[in-house]
């Protein structure tokens, strides 16, 4: 794996694809700085109108949960049934719920 | 799959059509717009307007292909693209139009494949070797900030076809002069190698420079933008002579006819067939 | 997500985490970037990944060489369209496989040193417009064939990219189509021009699916990670199957004498395609490989002052600014 200090560094790419909705990863590309990353960002993964607003991140600016962290991390809420729609027991017969 | 799901939200939303749509979406920008030429407007003006706008973006769009495969990284070959189609979609646009005020009724393929050099009415800038990709970028600079100076003006003509043409052509060109701004800096500014190869580009751009400022005013606003950008590249824009001759004349450098050459030789290998 | 690398002890990793690995692939769940895997599946994705990659880059050529000579203003913009679609699916791919752990400029010098393949069908010529018809009907239709059931690979962002691309070379095969309907409504020259186009792309068609399943070793373990989900044969088999009728309603023949349809199995019968000349290809003995290559070289080497000023002028400017801090607005 040769990085060669010249090249130019990955950035995640975000796109909310339309009003009410939130942003969502959709993959990465290369660019020299933010200025480019959204340029090239808009010309890669909006070519067909796919998006209203964009976000771009240096990929080594994410901080991400390892696979070592992950029982402590998720398992608590796994447990927290209370939070899921179908933990209520609703009788059939109300509408719109 | 959820992950799935969340996903295909971005496509959601939209006509089952932009599934087929090339470039950068579709929509009809002429959509409910008068096609009728309206009463009084000068036509020979107008179809001249028409041809010599097409004529540049066809032959600039004609450059911006050759980078395909050639562009110095691969988001770039998706960005040239990008603004070779827009100025093809406003070519065929243009030519569309010349032919209903000429009377002719002749369609885009005639105007673009059954013209030779002499009849092409773009300036000489379009025209050059795409050079490196300094120049590329200078020249699209150049052309992309006259473009959309005029373009804004059109948004006022006295032709609605023609004013929608140019509205649609407005958003695209922002970008266009955008990206081209954005790269003169940057090379102007970036290594010792880049800001000479600018400062060379910029050179073989300037003499062609006057040719564009024929109608309208918009010689100073364009200016202002080409010394904006270029003192932030830190490469001034050269004071020079201009070249004599216009490509609005008819007169072109040698580099036109290969390039028509090239554009037209299957659809002139075989002119009874439909494509 | 960012490049996470492959960890040497991955092979000798606890067999509990080899246990939740092929777990989770026998749920039909998706292994994510971050999750642990073999070294053996990052390997095979990392190289099947780069070779789907560069087989978008590289296949912009063939195409790429008609743009300027489309011979209608309406060709022109598709094919346009067509071919940069072709280096936003090769970003595509490449950004999944740098959630492997590999490198974007690391797989293009493996490509431009001919290290990493692509896909053999890229090393034929175009020889006139008609070929630009033919492989959006017969590339892209095998495309197609290989590309949706990827969308359900296990690896979860190479089967997300792959839906993104099916999506988008939706219209690739019927562009491809529809011009071949168009010529062979035209002059008897036009209709020529489609039969002889046929006649040089059907075969390498069929070898784009690879080896005969016989010869292909490495496919029973892609199976069984479900990073593939069909083998070559059957792959084949339905690009058969799918393309007769449509060559029928073309009213081209294909250049196969023995392709018949076999009642009994419900499927058409067809002949050996060349496997001598299909190793000739892959192993870079086709009639185009120097070149296809060697223009990927040359843009990427001409290109390299581009892009060492735009990391130049990024590093001068990221300077400028922390002299000058500004505000940096809130974004969600």
């Amino acid at each position: 794996m040769t990085t060669e200090e010249k090249d130019w560094p990955l950035y995640e790419v975000f796109v909310r694809g339309k009003r009410g909705l939130n942003h969502v990863h959709v993959g990465s590309l290369h660019a020299a700085d933010d200025r480019m990353a959204l340029t090239h960002a808009r010309d890669l993964y909006t070519r067909r109108n796919e998006g209203v607003s964009l976000w771009v991140v240096r990929s080594e600016h994410i901080a991400a949960s390892t696979r070592d962290e992950k029982d402590p991390f998720f398992e608590p809420s796994a447990d927290k049934v209370y939070r899921h729609p179908t933990f209520y027991d609703i009788p059939d017969d109300v509408p719109h719920i | 799959m959820s992950d799935d799901h969340l996903y295909m939200t971005l496509a959601e939303g939209h006509d089952d059509d932009t599934r087929w749509a090339y470039g950068t979406g579709f929509e009809d920008p002429l959509h409910g717009v008068d096609g009728a030429v309206p009463d009084g407007i000068d036509t020979g003006e107008l179809t001249a307007v028409c041809v010599a706008l097409a004529d540049d973006a066809l032959v600039l769009a004609q450059r911006l292909a050759e980078w395909t495969t050639r562009a110095p990284e691969l988001e770039e070959e998706v960005a040239l693209a990008n603004i070779g189609l827009d100025l093809l979609g406003q070519a065929r646009l243009l030519y569309s139009r010349a032919g209903q005020v000429d009377g002719t009724g002749r369609d885009e393929d005639a105007y673009a494949y059954f013209r030779d050099a002499d009849d092409f009415r773009n300036v000489r800038l379009a025209e050059l070797p795409n050079g490196d990709f300094a120049f590329s970028v200078a020249r699209l600079l150049v052309l992309s900030a006259w473009r959309l100076a005029h373009f804004e003006r059109l948004t006022a003509s006295d032709d609605p076809v023609l004013a929608a043409i140019a509205a649609k052509g407005v958003k695209e060109l922002s970008y266009h002069r955008q990206y081209a701004a954005e790269w003169v800096v940057r090379l102007g500014d970036g290594t010792a190698e880049s800001h000479h190869r600018m400062r060379d580009a910029l050179e073989q751009v300037a003499p062609y420079l006057d040719e564009l400022f024929t109608a309208y005013d918009v010689q100073d606003e364009v200016e202002a933008v080409l010394k904006q950008v270029t003192e932030t590249a830190g490469v001034p824009l050269p004071v020079c002579r201009p070249q004599p001759g216009s490509g609005r004349a008819g007169n072109h450098t040698e580099h036109l006819a290969p390039l028509l050459a090239e554009l037209q030789s299957v659809a002139r290998a075989h002119p009874e067939a439909t494509w | 997500m960012a490049a996470i690398h492959a960890d040497a002890s991955a092979d000798r990793a606890e067999p509990e985490l080899r246990e939740h690995f092929e777990a989770t692939i026998a749920r039909d769940q998706r292994i994510e970037p971050r999750d642990w895997m073999p070294g053996g599946y990052r390997r095979t994705l990392v190289r099947q990944i780069a070779q789907h990659a560069h087989s978008e880059i590289i296949g912009m050529q063939p195409e790429g060489e008609w743009i300027t000579r489309a011979p209608s203003l309406r060709r022109k913009a598709i094919l346009f369209a067509k071919v940069q679609d072709e280096a936003g699916h090769g970003l595509y791919l490449y950004s999944a496989a740098e959630t492997l752990g590999a490198d974007r400029s690391d797989l293009t010098n493996r490509l431009i040193e001919g290290r990493q393949k692509y896909s053999s069908i890229f090393n034929y010529p175009t020889l006139s417009f008609a070929d630009v018809g033919v492989i959006g009907w017969f590339v892209d239709g095998a495309a197609i064939c290989n590309q949706v059931p990827l969308c359900r690979s296990s690896y979860g962002p190479y089967a997300r990219a792959m839906v993104r691309i099916c999506k988008e070379e939706s219209f690739h095969q019927r562009q491809g189509y529809e011009l071949l309907l168009t010529m062979m409504r035209g002059t008897d020259e036009q209709r020529a021009m489609v039969q002889d186009a046929v006649d040089r792309w059907w075969w390498p068609s069929l070898m784009m699916f690879g080896p005969p399943d016989d010869a292909s070793p490495n496919s029973a373990q892609s199976m069984a990670w479900k990073i593939k989900r069909h083998s070559n044969d059957e792959l084949r088999q339905r690009f058969v199957d799918m393309t007769v009728p449509q060559a029928e309603k073309l009213g081209v023949t294909l250049p196969d004498p023995d392709l018949r349809w076999n009642e009994e199995r419900g499927r058409h019968d067809f002949g050996t395609p060349d496997w001598a000349e299909l190793k000739r290809v892959i192993t870079g003995d086709g009639p185009c490989n120097d070149q296809r290559t060697e223009r990927r070289r040359t843009a990427h080497e001409e290109g390299a002052w581009v892009r060492e000023a735009a990391t130049a002028h990024a590093a001068k400017q990221a300077a400028r600014t922390r002299r000058t801090p500004t505000q940096k607005g809130a974004v969600a």
